[in-house]
């Protein structure tokens, strides 16, 4: 049977069919549908830890008690991984730990373009990359013997373009499962203490040797001859691109990106005149190519930045493009923006107010940082916001006092703000710190964390309590407020920024796609023509909703008894959530209530 | 599969803004193409485009497909849900290629704002670029409303799009069409089809 999958789709049904039970992660875009599909099938467990490092322990765990487990996560997820990643190379697995690693060439959900081909080679564990749905299917299967045959980690990493094309996948049953689970106690092998991490060095060495053998005849790493004139050596989506645009050509397609296999890549390079390596990112293969001493060309031809696609190959390999040339007109951008309703808008809307310096953080919220509300000043990482705050209030002492505050989601400060917020409270920070608390991870659509109350698999669970857990932390003042009171939210932060020592703000409010029924059914608003006098505050909080219409537009006559205004919002009540924001902005009360 | 199935693989391009339904069309086209025993692949980025920002959906279709992202220049029918969307990507058009708008305008931040005007004139300005016979321009909120239902431009426009290619019969789409929409809306959505197809 044949079905139209998703490559994060296939990855779930692989891992299903081939028997895995246990799957832990955090979400992140291209990576989610994962975990959210795999949680799906029957008979598996599968969780949303905290962050992607708990979920990779997690999975070590699973994988010791001899289970087929994987942990999920975007790129740079395993960064925040990477301590348990770099051992477990060592220690192995007793049963099977896949980790997938789904990157984002063209960056266009991340904060970078890392390539995590490279955490393959430095941390020793083999990877592998399929091309399209139907080999993520088959990979995932393959990654999960490999773990057991080589008593290794695996990676399986995809991008964007993998992750979320669809294309046709063969659908078959699951395997019967036999329970491998027991308790073993293998203290040499899991310990990880000097002595016996040198013994478990050498293992991986060996381990690598054996690999590079198995590399040489995997079927994965296959030979497609054609004209012998061009040779191209490739791997994942990019071997798609490259087939589009020269299926005459030969072609080395790589389903095992670590370690390499070396004969493989001489014999095919003997056979071809001119050799080419296509690859997006880093020139991962190039260089172990150009270091065995063969003449190839990559990266002097292809960009370094950015996905591919057929017309880029067109371009390195001939020079030219033949795509017709076509001027296009300059249109207004159209920038991904905060919902109509959003919460976050009132609080950023106010931020904006106290001139503070506001550390951000990775959210939906993140987007608040362009105008109109230009009402954040740096966002790095995963839970960075709150250190960054800390650190620059010491560094600025009393200069800093009142104008330094650090903002995190909720799901972004159970990932990685609590140790932090820890921080700032022991170190006496005097910095304002905002969980700005909309009840979900709403950015990669709406999964469950452990302040919801919910499991991914949909099971009551104990909630996290901010208020309780800011206290005991150490920071004495506590207070909660709905974003969208945009005159308590003012007073509050005014206040709050004044006090000595660290304080907390949970600004609480669900995010509107959570609330989208209740939306629908709320009265919306409309701004009276007469009243308003074309002064664009209500404009200003960047609402979708409200649109600025010049007198012609709005169709109405020009007033000559207010010379300067040139035309009144108008608000769209199909968008319009009734979240009141602009109500409360408006100093003519031009913007009312629907009645009934 | 068809006889007359070329070798060659065809391209739609599906552009618009998040919310309007343009992943649910693609994800459409593509089962209506694998019934038909063709190889079909398609390519979006979710995430931050969901957010009311540009949202693009490539749907590639043959004997056999490679990339599922078509190139510049070898689109053979650009899908605009949204008028000004049109503009946005009609550097991937083919020559000779078809361009098919939804008359709706959904205004980006900066024309919301006052800062920018929402471009006059761009029907008149794809016409003269691609030649009147190559741009097909439809009311689809007033066929969705007329069909009974408000949201289901998304099938207007598959309608719109099912008479431009000429391979795939009409009771294909439509049992596609049934299979993979909520009952209750069915009926509303087949009106919707047909309203687009005869437009």
């Amino acid at each position: 049977m044949q079905e139209l999958m998703s490559g994060n789709e296939a990855i779930a049904r692989g891992a299903w069919e081939c028997g895995a039970t246990f799957g832990a992660g955090y979400p992140g875009t291209p990576s989610t549908e994962i975990l959210e599909t795999f949680a799906q099938y029957k008979g598996v467990y599968a969780e949303w830890s905290p962050n992607e490092k708990v979920g990779l322990e997690v999975a070590i765990g699973a994988a010791f008690a001899g289970a087929r487990a994987m942990a999920v996560m975007k790129h740079v997820g395993v960064n925040v991984a990477a301590d348990p990643l770099f051992t477990v190379s060592y220690t192995g697995t007793n049963g099977a730990l896949v980790i997938i690693t789904a990157d984002d060439p063209s960056l266009h959900s991340s904060q970078n373009e890392q390539d995590n081909r490279n955490y393959a080679k430095f941390a020793k564990i083999p990877m592998l990359e399929p091309a399209d749905s139907q080999e993520a299917k088959d990979f995932i299967k393959l990654a999960f013997e490999l773990s057991e045959k080589f008593d290794t980690p695996v990676f399986l990493r995809t991008t964007t373009r993998v992750s979320h094309s669809k294309s046709v996948v063969r659908i078959e049953p699951q395997a019967a499962l036999e329970d491998r689970t027991d308790i073993r106690h293998l203290p040499l092998k899991y310990v990880m203490v000097p002595i016996n991490a040198r013994t478990r060095r050498v293992e991986v060495e060996k381990r690598t040797l054996a690999l590079r053998e198995w590399a040489e005849t995997f079927p994965g790493n296959r030979v497609e001859m054609g004209s012998a004139e061009v040779g191209i050596i490739t791997a994942g989506m990019p071997y798609n691109y490259a087939k589009d645009a020269f299926p005459e050509y030969s072609y080395l397609k790589l389903g095992m990106v670590n370690p390499l296999p070396e004969k493989l890549i001489r014999d095919f390079a003997s056979k071809v005149k001119k050799l080419y390596v296509v690859e997006e990112l880093d020139p991962f293969i190039e260089e172990q190519v150009r270091a065995m001493g063969i003449e190839v060309t990559g990266k002097a031809v292809f960009p370094y930045t950015n996905e591919f696609d057929p017309g880029v190959i067109e371009k390195g390999l001939t020079g030219a493009s033949s795509a017709p040339a076509v001027t296009l007109q300059t249109i207004p951008p159209r920038p991904p923006n905060l919902c109509p309703g959003c919460p976050h808008r009132g609080l950023f809307y106010a931020l904006n107010k106290t001139k503070a310096f506001v550390s951000g953080d990775i959210g939906c919220y993140t987007l608040s940082y362009m105008k109109p509300l230009a009402g954040m000043d740096s966002c790095i990482c995963m839970g960075a916001s709150i250190g960054i705050a800390h650190g620059m209030s010491k560094a600025l002492g009393p200069k800093g006092k009142g104008k330094v505050v650090g903002v995190i989601g909720d799901s972004t400060f159970i990932h990685s703000g609590i140790t932090t917020l820890l921080n700032a409270a022991y170190n006496r920070s005097d910095a304002v710190f905002i969980i700005a608390d909309n009840r979900t991870t709403a950015m990669t659509g709406m999964q469950e964390h452990p302040a919801t109350g919910y499991t991914l698999q949909g099971e009551k669970a104990k909630e996290l309590d901010f208020e309780a857990l800011g206290k005991v932390l150490g920071i004495e003042s506590v207070e909660v407020i709905d974003p969208l009171q945009f005159k308590n939210t003012t007073e509050v932060l005014k206040r709050e920024l004044q006090k000595d020592g660290p304080s907390l703000i949970i600004s609480r409010s669900p995010c509107v796609l959570l609330m989208s029924k209740k939306a629908a059914r709320a009265k919306h608003f409309f701004t009276d023509p007469e009243k308003c006098i074309g002064c664009k505050v209500c404009l200003t909080c960047g609402c979708p909703a409200i649109s600025w219409k010049d007198f012609e537009k709005a169709g109405m006559p020009p007033r000559p008894e207010r010379k300067k205004q040139k035309g009144i919002a108008v608000i769209d009540a199909t968008l319009c959530t009734g979240c009141t924001l602009c109500a409360q902005l408006c100093r003519q009360e031009a913007i009312l209530r629907e009645d009934g | 599969m068809d006889k007359d199935m070329e070798n060659r693989v065809k391209s739609l391009l599906l552009a618009g803004v998040g919310g309007q339904g343009i992943l649910l069309a693609s994800d459409i086209i593509c089962k209506v193409m694998m019934e038909k025993g063709y190889d079909v692949k398609k390519s979006e980025v979710h995430g931050m485009a969901q957010r009311g920002g540009c949202v693009t959906s490539h749907v590639r279709y043959g004997k056999k497909v490679y990339s599922p992202l078509a190139r510049k220049g070898d689109v053979d029918i650009i899908v605009s849900f949204e008028k000004l969307e049109a503009l946005r990507y009609l550097d991937y058009l083919k020559a000779g290629g078809l361009v098919l708008v939804n008359d709706e305008e959904i205004y980006p931040p900066s024309v919301n704002l006052g800062e920018a005007d929402y471009p006059r004139g761009i029907y008149e300005s794809l016409r003269a670029q691609l030649g009147p016979d190559h741009v097909k321009v439809v009311t689809g909120p007033e066929m969705a409303a007329r069909a009974g239902n408000r949201r289901a431009v998304n099938t207007v426009m598959l309608g719109v799009i099912s008479r431009f290619i000429p391979e795939i019969g009409v009771e294909d789409w439509k049992k596609v069409l049934a299979k993979m929409l909520p009952e209750k809306i069915i009926e509303a959505n087949l009106k919707a089809f047909d309203l687009g197809r005869a437009a």
